[in-house]
């Protein structure tokens, strides 16, 4: 597989200048807020934006080399790009769109895509899924040497999401191709990418599988990006373990080392929930009433004072757990996490 | 009650605004019945300013759309310093007056003009002459096609042009394939516009081409002409000239709702096909 690596790249955007490097041998996220650069990455990569700096190579072709002023168009680039809105040509049919490259006929892609119904069809008559499919389509038609994808998911409602998101894992398992996704959604990059960038302001704060990112995340913003409860307070050694005075008064016990101001990450599927004070080897309690309680798919989010959990809808019913009511979040010294 | 009153004013003041703006094509259509429309056609005055007109106007226009359509696309597509001097530039013919556009184009253009000399050399003299009339149409009618062509340019969304680079097509393919069938709508509601305006260009063409029948003399440089030799004469001219209008106004009307249609949604107006 010829990987897409670039090299110190720089491109000035308007409040910062986006910069980073990248070796993409699978599948790649960057993963980071609206705003941070994400989108601009795969512009530079397909030729639509031109870097200031640095290098861009796929295999051994290089299409950009800013001291050798090498800057091959996009039309000069194999890459499929696969825009966030699906950019089809509404003035062409779907079988149109996908030979638009000229590379091959539509064929094989439509039965592929299974979406030979539509061959005739504009784009403009397509449901969300349907146009996410001629997109991939036409952008693989290309035969590309790499595939870009920006918010592959983002344009789709929360029903149809699951679905594609699944169809896509397995398309890119298939392609072996190296392909790079950008995405506001921790969940549906850990679900699609071997590995995962978080960016923010232009810059990588860290790269690694998705489990890493969740295991250790390297700062507050990546634990929170991940899903991770924070809790800031003061930590102080207590024997062998360390104690941390949160700020709303509450005390919790970690087996990091600490001292000083420090955030603590808990994630949500490691809290436990129950209506009265549990006795088990949780050493953490957290009492205090339900604020709120949200459906997230099968699972339900229970925040109790500045900690979320994630349980199933069925133990929300068997706790009677209601808005208002005296609820106790638990968890191990173990699950937890100092930043 | 005072709900009702203002409702009655407005009314009142919309439906004499129509009438207003219809009651002179009525009169000319009164005094002159299909049957004269077509007997004024044998006249040679009227048959020569036709062709005149026609000739002078088609050439305009393809000219108009030749040079203005990669100006357009340019100043819709890049920003670059003194952009928007550019834009404002193409727009000056449409205020300044038609007589003033006429004075210059002689004194840019004429034997004594900047240019004039040179042309002299090459052999050759514009003003007076049939290619003058096509000159000063398309010196006066070319913003109404340009700005409606940046502004139908504008409305094409870029990632578009984007995704048909990433596909392989070069910036001509793209141009071709892509951004001029989407703009295709708005670019000949311009072209409508412009050809109206060209039509009845008065001012700037009898100043720079004067008013020599079978050469430079144009419907309306005719109907002036005749006004007071052969009024009969004056209204089939008008008369022809209405109809040309209403073709035109049907035309830009037809070319924005088909611009509306095709920027998001592929659906053409009436039915139609729009495959490149």
């Amino acid at each position: 597989m010829a990987g897409l690596v670039l090299d110190a790249i720089t491109v000035p955007l308007r409040s910062f200048d986006l910069s980073l490097s990248l070796e993409v041998g699978s599948t790649t996220a960057l993963v980071g807020p609206s705003g941070s650069g994400k989108t601009t990455v795969l512009r530079a990569i397909a030729g639509l934006v031109r870097p200031t700096g640095g290098r861009i190579a796929c295999g051994d072709a290089v299409w950009f080399d800013a001291a050798a002023g090498v800057n091959a168009p996009p039309d000069r680039r194999r890459v499929g790009l696969v825009f966030q809105d699906y950019a089809l040509f509404p003035h062409l049919t779907v079988r149109e769109n996908i030979e638009f490259s000229r590379s091959e006929p539509a064929d094989a892609y439509l039965a592929r895509f299974r979406i030979d119904h539509l061959e005739r069809a504009r784009p403009g008559e397509l449901s969300g899924g349907e146009r996410q499919r001629v997109a991939l389509a036409r952008a693989l038609a290309r035969r590309p040497d790499v595939l870009l994808l920006d918010e592959p998911l983002s344009a789709l409602d929360a029903h149809t999401r699951v679905g594609v998101r699944a169809e896509l894992q397995g398309l890119l398992c298939e392609l072996g191709l190296p392909v790079v996704l950008v995405s506001h959604d921790f969940d549906d990059a850990a679900a699609l990418a071997d590995q995962v960038g978080v960016i923010i302001d232009g810059q990588i704060r860290q790269t690694g599988t998705p489990s890493q990112l969740v295991a250790q995340p390297a700062d507050p913003f990546v634990a929170s990006f991940t899903g991770a409860n924070l809790l800031r307070g003061n930590a102080e050694p207590a024997g062998e373990l360390t104690r941390v005075r949160l700020d709303d008064g509450n005390s919790i016990v970690t087996v990091e080392e600490g001292r000083g101001p420090v955030v603590v990450a808990v994630y949500p599927w490691d809290v436990v929930v129950s209506a009265s004070r549990p006795d088990d080897s949780a050493m953490n309690v957290i009492a205090g009433p339900v604020l709120s309680l949200v459906e997230l798919g099968n699972r339900v989010r229970v925040t109790i004072g500045p900690i979320g959990a994630d349980v199933t809808a069925d133990s929300v019913a068997r706790l009677h757990l209601r808005v208002g009511h005296l609820a106790f979040a638990s968890f191990k010294a173990t699950g937890t996490r100092l930043l | 009650m005072k709900r009702a009153v203002i409702r009655v004013v407005y009314l009142a003041a919309a439906l004499l605004a129509l009438i207003f703006l219809l009651l002179p094509i009525v009169a000319i259509f009164v005094h002159t019945s299909p049957g004269h429309l077509f007997d004024q056609l044998s006249n040679p005055v009227v048959r020569d300013a036709f062709v005149v007109s026609i000739k002078t106007s088609v050439l305009a226009q393809v000219l108009i759309l030749l040079f203005g359509t990669p100006t357009a696309y340019l100043l819709a597509t890049r920003r670059f310093p003194g952009h928007s001097a550019a834009v404002t530039l193409v727009e000056l013919p449409l205020v300044l007056p038609p007589a003033v556009a006429g004075v210059g184009l002689l004194v840019a253009f004429g034997r004594v003009g900047l240019l004039g000399s040179s042309f002299d050399a090459l052999g050759f003299s514009l003003p007076f002459t049939q290619s003058a009339v096509t000159v000063a149409v398309a010196y006066v009618a070319s913003p109404l096609y340009i700005r409606q062509a940046i502004a139908a340019f504008e409305a094409t969304d870029p990632n578009l042009a984007a995704a048909s680079r990433t596909l392989g097509a070069g910036p001509a393919r793209t141009f071709f394939r892509v951004v001029l069938p989407l703009a295709r709508g708005g670019l000949i509601a311009g072209l409508a516009l412009s050809f109206a305006r060209g039509l009845g260009e008065f001012g700037a063409t009898i100043m720079f081409a004067g008013s020599l029948q079978k050469v430079t003399q144009t419907l309306p440089l005719a109907i002036y002409a005749e006004f007071d030799q052969d009024f009969n004469a004056t209204l089939a001219m008008s008369g022809v000239l209405v109809l040309v209008s209403a073709v035109l106004l049907l035309t830009l009307r037809i070319g924005l709702v088909w611009q509306g249609s095709s920027s998001t949604r592929s659906r053409s107006p009436f039915g139609l096909s729009i495959s490149a």
